[in-house]
């Protein structure tokens, strides 16, 4: 096992294995979530200059920085959500560190997302994916590819008089990927691991739901996806240790190999 | 009369742009009663509480009686222009570098002579009225009007010095989401501004009335979200040099005190927005603004704020938000000082509730934000530094003066 871990470092350093960052730059500029104003807010991200070489620390540059813990590329622990709330380990602070790195299953819809901001993965596509990759391993995440990261912000966020419209899985996807094929979790390169309508839905926000409540994660803001394979990469996704903490921003990378 | 100015031509990079010069500053304490009249744009003179004469310049006792109470008076404005001299080489540095000045004798009819400075459509003995104006100093001093309108009255050459008028002059609306911004850019447009830049935080999230903003000459969206330093800065460092007026339409409304609000991610949001907003704003844009006071006809000439009146007297269903209001108007005289050697002039308006989305369920009266924009146009061109716009911002303005202990009993409803 050490030799085989070594030749992976080896082979990360020969570009044998590549290592694609799946993150966007933590920015002010970045979307977050939009609740409606009377409930509680993420707080934006911000970046505050304690100095810059200059008579506030004449040798240094730093920042104090501050955002909220859904902000920016972002990870999703079980105790997000009220279905998870009572797990053990359930936190980012608590939840296994072996769960950070785990296999990816791609799933490319980015041809229906261009037609249809509102597209919806379902039990079928998933079906018709594993009839040319496979079946979808336990313990791995799947990745929903839309390319919507590529889009300027205001269609990335889209949102509408009736709320956002961003692609995103249906309950019954949701609850089969959970029960059935056991995914480590579930990431996305929208606003959140839900489609933008998903508070219409039955239950409300299921990636949410289902995902939380069986102790899994999520991943969201996700970018570069179009440089993964259907399957075979593998993520390290480790939030940041804070004190039960329900997510985190993260730096999410892919490894992949190149032959 | 008085020859319309003309629009500025782009300013010759050659030439070094001229800092401002101040005119002469000290004043007497007493004579602070004129400051605080000339701030609120009302003509007041010292009346002897016991003979009734009105007496100039301030005194500490009545020249007719020698009476000491001599309180500060709303009087009438009419007079005679007496005599006028103009000044061409002046010794002071401001005054000499605005010669030739001209300032006259006016005989008030209510009694005592002023020393004034003159329109340039007054005339030696016809009638003028009178103001209290606070010059580039920020001191009060007396200017003489026409008594009746002129031609292109607003552009004599010594008036603008006592305003910040909109004319030819490029604003900066800090934030056009809200219903007040944009009222404010449309009623900045009408009274001649250049250009209104209008900031908009966040441009993914679209908000009502962006059409109208749009594809208007003279109004440019730009990108500004002022509770973020660095999207301060960056606008600055495209614009800060064409800010002639800087409108702060920051609006973060939400209710409720302390006891029923959960934690300080609220208060942490109202700090963030209203107060460290206006640190930012200042930081990023006020340099410039006060190095460029004496830029000609587009020079820096003011920075506004809107604030809720209960910045003076805490209102406990909006209780936290009333005290994010009260620390930007702790800020506003600081950046009103400071500000003050490039003779930009910091205008605050006290308003009550606003008729708008976070005061939905307060009875009337309230504030439209259409009555706010046009407060800000005519507060600019009068040169004013503060203004209580409505009813309740005026009622609560008095109420305060008369028994702060008794306002504050009563907003406890």
């Amino acid at each position: 096992m050490q030799s085989n871990l070594l030749e992976l470092a080896s082979a990360i350093s020969s570009g044998a294995v590549r290592v694609v960052d799946l993150t966007f730059t933590l920015s002010p500029d970045f979307p977050v979530i939009v609740l409606p104003p009377e409930f509680g807010q993420a707080a934006p991200v911000r970046i505050q200059e304690i100095s810059r070489y200059d008579g506030r620390g004449p040798a240094w540059y730093w920042n104090n920085v501050t955002f909220g813990e859904h902000t920016g590329t972002h990870f999703d622990a079980p105790i997000h959500w009220f279905t998870g709330k009572n797990l053990p380990n359930n936190a980012v602070d608590t939840m296994p560190a072996k769960d950070m790195i785990a296999p990816a299953c791609v799933i490319d819809c980015s041809a229906q997302a261009a037609q249809d901001p509102d597209f919806l993965l379902t039990v079928p596509i998933v079906e018709a994916w594993e009839a040319r990759h496979g079946r979808i391993p336990e313990r791995n995440w799947v990745l929903l590819r839309t390319d919507w990261s590529k889009k300027g912000w205001r269609d990335y966020s889209n949102l509408r008089d009736d709320g956002a419209h961003t692609p995103g899985p249906n309950p019954a996807v949701m609850k089969w990927l959970v029960e059935e094929r056991g995914v480590i979790g579930f990431g996305t390169e929208t606003i959140g691991t839900d489609a933008g309508q998903a508070g219409h839905f039955e239950p409300p926000y299921p990636a949410h739901h289902f995902l939380h409540g069986a102790g899994r994660y999520g991943l969201q803001c996700l970018c570069n996806l179009d440089q993964l394979p259907a399957t075979g990469a593998v993520i390290v996704a480790s939030p940041l240790k804070i004190q039960n903490g329900s997510g985190s921003p993260l730096r999410v990378i892919a490894l992949v190999s190149s032959t | 009369m008085i020859e319309q100015i003309k629009p500025p031509r782009r300013k010759n990079p050659l030439l070094r742009t001229r800092l401002p010069a101040s005119p002469p500053r000290p004043r007497s304490r007493i004579s602070h009663g004129f400051t605080r009249a000339a701030a609120e744009g009302r003509f007041m003179l010292q009346r002897c509480e016991a003979c009734g004469a009105f007496t100039y310049p301030a005194r500490e006792a009545c020249p007719s009686c020698l009476s000491a109470g001599l309180a500060f008076v709303d009087a009438p404005r009419r007079g005679v222009l007496l005599a006028e001299t103009t000044a061409r080489v002046p010794s002071d540095v401001y005054f000499r570098e605005r010669a030739p000045w001209r300032i006259g004798l006016i005989k008030m009819d209510c009694g005592p002579t002023i020393v004034a400075h003159l329109h340039a459509d007054c005339a030696e003995g016809a009638a003028v009225s009178m103001s209290l104006q606070l010059d580039k100093s920020g001191q009060a001093v007396a200017f003489a009007h026409p008594e009746a309108e002129t031609p292109n009255m607003a552009d004599d050459k010594q008036w603008r010095e006592m305003t910040a008028d909109p004319k030819f002059r490029r604003v900066l609306v800090t934030n056009g989401r809200s219903v007040i911004g944009q009222e404010a850019v449309a009623a900045l447009k009408a009274a001649g501004a250049k250009t209104v830049f209008v900031g908009i935080a966040e441009p993914w999230r679209p908000f009502a009335g962006e059409e109208r903003l749009r594809g208007q000459d003279g109004i440019e969206i730009v990108t500004l979200d002022a509770a973020d330093e660095k999207s301060a800065t960056d606008l600055a460092a495209d614009i800060g040099g064409k800010v002639d007026i800087l409108v702060n339409t920051t609006e973060y409304v939400r209710p409720g005190g302390l006891l029923d609000r959960r934690g300080t991610s609220i208060a942490r949001d109202e700090i963030d927005q209203a107060y460290l907003g206006f640190i930012n704003l200042a930081q990023a844009f006020g340099p410039a603004m006060r190095m460029r006071g004496a830029d000609g006809i587009n020079s820096s000439a003011a920075w506004v704020n809107i604030l809720s009146v209960y910045a003076l007297a805490n209102w406990p269903a909006f209780g936290a938000y009333s005290a994010s209001q009260a620390a930007c108007l702790s800020l506003s005289h600081c950046l009103r000082a400071e500000l003050r050697p490039g003779g930009v002039r910091v205008m605050n308006l006290f308003t009550g509730p606003v008729d708008t989305e976070w005061f939905q369920t307060v009875p009337p009266p309230k504030v439209a934000p259409r009555a706010i924009a046009q407060a800000i146009v005519s507060g600019l061109k009068n040169g004013l530094e503060e203004m209580y716009v409505g009813d309740v911002a005026e009622e609560i303005r008095q109420r305060l003066a008369a028994n702060p202990k008794a306002l504050e009993r009563e907003l406890d409803r």
